[in-house]
């Protein structure tokens, strides 16, 4: 009886246990497909990818499956339609080159797609090529981690961006790289996202473009050298630090455009070289801090309908404007911030000018009304109409004053 | 023009004897050496130098070159009763004024480039430096002796000398954002363009805007600026401007100096 018992016990036990099983697919053995090795899987399995091209189309992966490349195997879409569609939770997705997946105005045909679905991974893969690269919809608590992302950049229209997110929550986004697409990281309707480490460069359009993607946080990413920078709009509770914004040139280029954002955190970033640093426009409540502005254009572009802002402990060095704006009153606060451009003094050596400093100078409300007259940028009649200005201020807005300049930069 | 080679020896020789010139040259060669010691940032150096290039210069080849002419009036009335040739005299003058003076410049400018090894980082940016300070030099020394030929009184002459710096360095500019916002539903791309090839000193300032891409913060006006700047016709017209500068004023005077009754 006891015997018989704990027979019964083991069998119990045995098929409580999930034992999941690894498939190998390569071009020699059994398995030759990934589709059919999808096929064979069950809840649970790992399929594991040999070297070789696999073309096998559109790959719909819908079982729970760990799908893992050995020594990169190249996943080719052959520009028609998507590569993978991931339409199960627990899915990962790593190790491969996924290439080509094709160019399409009516379906944002993606290298990989994760439609509604919970915990996926999408970690160490190369895109190469893609319309879209990777694209979340309606998906939640999932990492897309060290990737390297390349795109075609052709023309606006028929790139894809790089990393796109509609509808997700809880996404953590990190250590990738992403290179010519349209978009870079493209996020829309999105919830406590982490976007970390992240470096994109030479993007047609933005480096980030967000929209209504409220409480999500932006950690030390790099920005460079994208077509019209970085922009972001209609979101709150965004917290931006330690960001690298830089070499962002051009026309309709920025380091950040910021429109209609409201009770966000920048601090610690660094825009450098950039046509505009921030710009803001409808903006509320932002705490902008211990940024450094370094040779921009203009550092701060802030728009008459942007109030409640702080800035406080930045550093403006170098740039040809600190600070323009077209309003003539002033609603935001400029506090303890290191302005190259102070030649006040310190008396009671607190460390702080004991003049105020007035940011916006005459010249920059001059360019803000007449873009013409820039050219007369380094003029010393300019700079004669400026100090003229910051004695007696008549054109620019009286309120707007740093009240207590840091006299030497902050480290 | 053996005559005209014979002045000039002798007016440099002079020159650089009155040590004005060697002041000159020190002052721009600690100007560039501070500058540098300063700031790590070479660029940053670079803009100060042009700033105060584009200021210094004009105001030192004005007032050199009159003050200069003011005081060898002497000299030149005893040449003019030797046997010679008025023109060659003249130009040997011009020359043997504003040769030194251009040569201080390029040796001070230069040499602290040489000292921190940026020559090889910043070669196109020295070039332009070089080219444009040089260029503002004979621009103004012609001016400036033509103010002296036609003035006689030194007062005088000297004043106008300032006011004509004030003209090209201040006063232009003040017209220039005036004609900005008074046609401000004009196009006025071209005017501008206009505008500032016909004033050497902002001229200067412009092209080396350009040169550091400012016109990507213009828009639209940006754009035709550097598609102008940046073509053979854009650089062929600024040196016609340039060279009209110098040939303009220099006929005038020595025409002037011919005739003239000492």
């Amino acid at each position: 009886m006891k015997f018989s018992f704990s027979i019964l016990l083991l069998i119990i036990l045995c098929s409580s246990i999930n034992f999941s099983e690894t498939i190998i697919v390569s071009k020699s053995g059994k398995v030759k497909s990934i589709s059919a090795a999808l096929n064979l899987a069950n809840d649970g399995d790992e399929i594991l990818i040999e070297e070789g091209t696999y073309e096998e189309g559109n790959i719909i992966v819908k079982k729970s499956v760990k799908i893992r490349g050995k020594g990169f195997p190249v996943i080719d879409g052959k520009g028609d339609g998507e590569v993978f569609t991931v339409l199960a939770d627990d899915v990962l997705i790593e190790g491969f080159i996924i290439k080509n997946s094709g160019i399409s105005y009516l379906e944002e045909n993606a290298g990989v797609r994760l439609e509604e679905v919970r915990n996926c991974t999408v970690t160490n893969n190369r895109f190469i090529n893609n319309f879209f690269a990777v694209y979340l919809a309606k998906t939640a608590n999932c990492l897309i981690s060290n990737n390297h992302i390349e795109g075609i950049k052709k023309r606006e229209t028929n790139s894809g961006n790089g990393i796109h997110l509609w509808y997700c929550k809880n996404i953590t986004v990190e250590k990738n790289t992403i290179l010519n697409h349209r978009d870079g990281i493209y996020f829309e309707f999105v919830r406590h996202g982490k976007i970390e480490n992240n470096f994109s460069k030479g993007n047609l359009r933005y480096g980030l473009h967000f929209m209504f993607s409220d409480s999500c946080e932006y950690r030390k990413n790099t920005f460079e050298l994208n077509g019209a920078g970085v922009a972001v709009m209609y979101t709150k509770n965004v917290l931006m630090e330690e960001n690298i914004f830089k070499l962002n040139w051009g026309p309709a280029s920025y380091g950040i455009l910021l429109k209609e954002i409201s009770d966000s955190e920048i601090s610690n970033n660094l825009f450098e070289e950039n046509s505009i640093g921030i710009y803001m426009e409808g903006c509320s409540r932002i705490t902008i801090e211990q940024n450094d502005f370094v040779k921009n254009g203009w550092a701060l572009k802030l728009m008459a309908n942007s109030m409640g802002n702080y800035f406080y402990e930045n550093n403006f060095v170098a740039n040809s404007f600190d600070l323009s704006t077209n309003s003539r009153q002033n609603f935001n606060t400029f506090e303890r911030n290191y302005w190259a451009n102070y030649s006040g003094y310190d008396l009671d050596k607190d460390g702080y000018g004991d003049v105020p400093f007035r940011p916006v100078t005459m010249f920059s409300m001059m360019v803000e009304d007449q873009p013409t007259s820039l050219i007369l940028l380094n003029s010393l009649f300019i700079k004669i109409l400026d100090v003229a200005e910051s004695i007696v201020p008549a054109i620019t807005p009286k309120a707007l004053t740093d009240p207590k300049p840091k006299m030497s930069s902050y480290n | 023009m053996n005559l005209m080679m014979k002045v000039l020896r002798y007016e440099i020789h002079n020159s650089i004897r009155s040590k004005w010139v060697i002041l000159y040259t020190f002052f721009f060669f600690l100007l560039g050496y501070t500058l540098f010691s300063l700031s790590s940032d070479v660029n940053k150096a670079y803009i100060s130098l042009m700033n105060i290039v584009l200021i210094v210069i004009p105001l030192v080849s004005l007032i050199f070159g009159a003050i200069y002419l003011y005081s060898s009036r002497e000299f030149i009335e005893m040449m003019l009763s030797q046997p010679i040739d008025r023109k060659s005299l003249f130009t040997g003058i011009y020359f043997g004024t504003s040769i030194p003076l251009a040569a201080g410049y390029l040796i001070g400018i230069v040499t602290p480039f040489l000292i921190f090894g940026k020559v090889k980082e910043q070669t196109e940016g020295l070039m332009f430096l070089v080219l444009i300070g040089i260029a503002l030099t004979f621009v103004f020394t012609a001016i400036s002796f033509l103010i002296t030929v036609l003035q006689d009184d030194k007062a005088k002459g000297l004043g106008l000398i300032i006011l004509i710096w004030l003209i090209f360095s201040v006063i232009y500019d003040g017209i220039m954002l005036f004609v900005v916002y008074y046609f401000e539903e004009y196009p006025l791309e071209k005017v501008m363009i206009a505008l500032s090839v016909i004033n050497p000193i902002d001229l200067g300032r412009i092209l080396f805007l350009m040169k550091f891409n400012i016109s990507a913060l213009m828009g639209y006006t940006g754009a035709v600026f550097q598609s102008f700047f940046g073509s053979t016709l854009g650089v062929l017209l600024s040196a016609i401007g340039l060279l009209l500068w110098i040939a303009v004023p220099l006929f005038f005077s020595t025409k002037i100096f011919r005739k003239k009754d000492f």
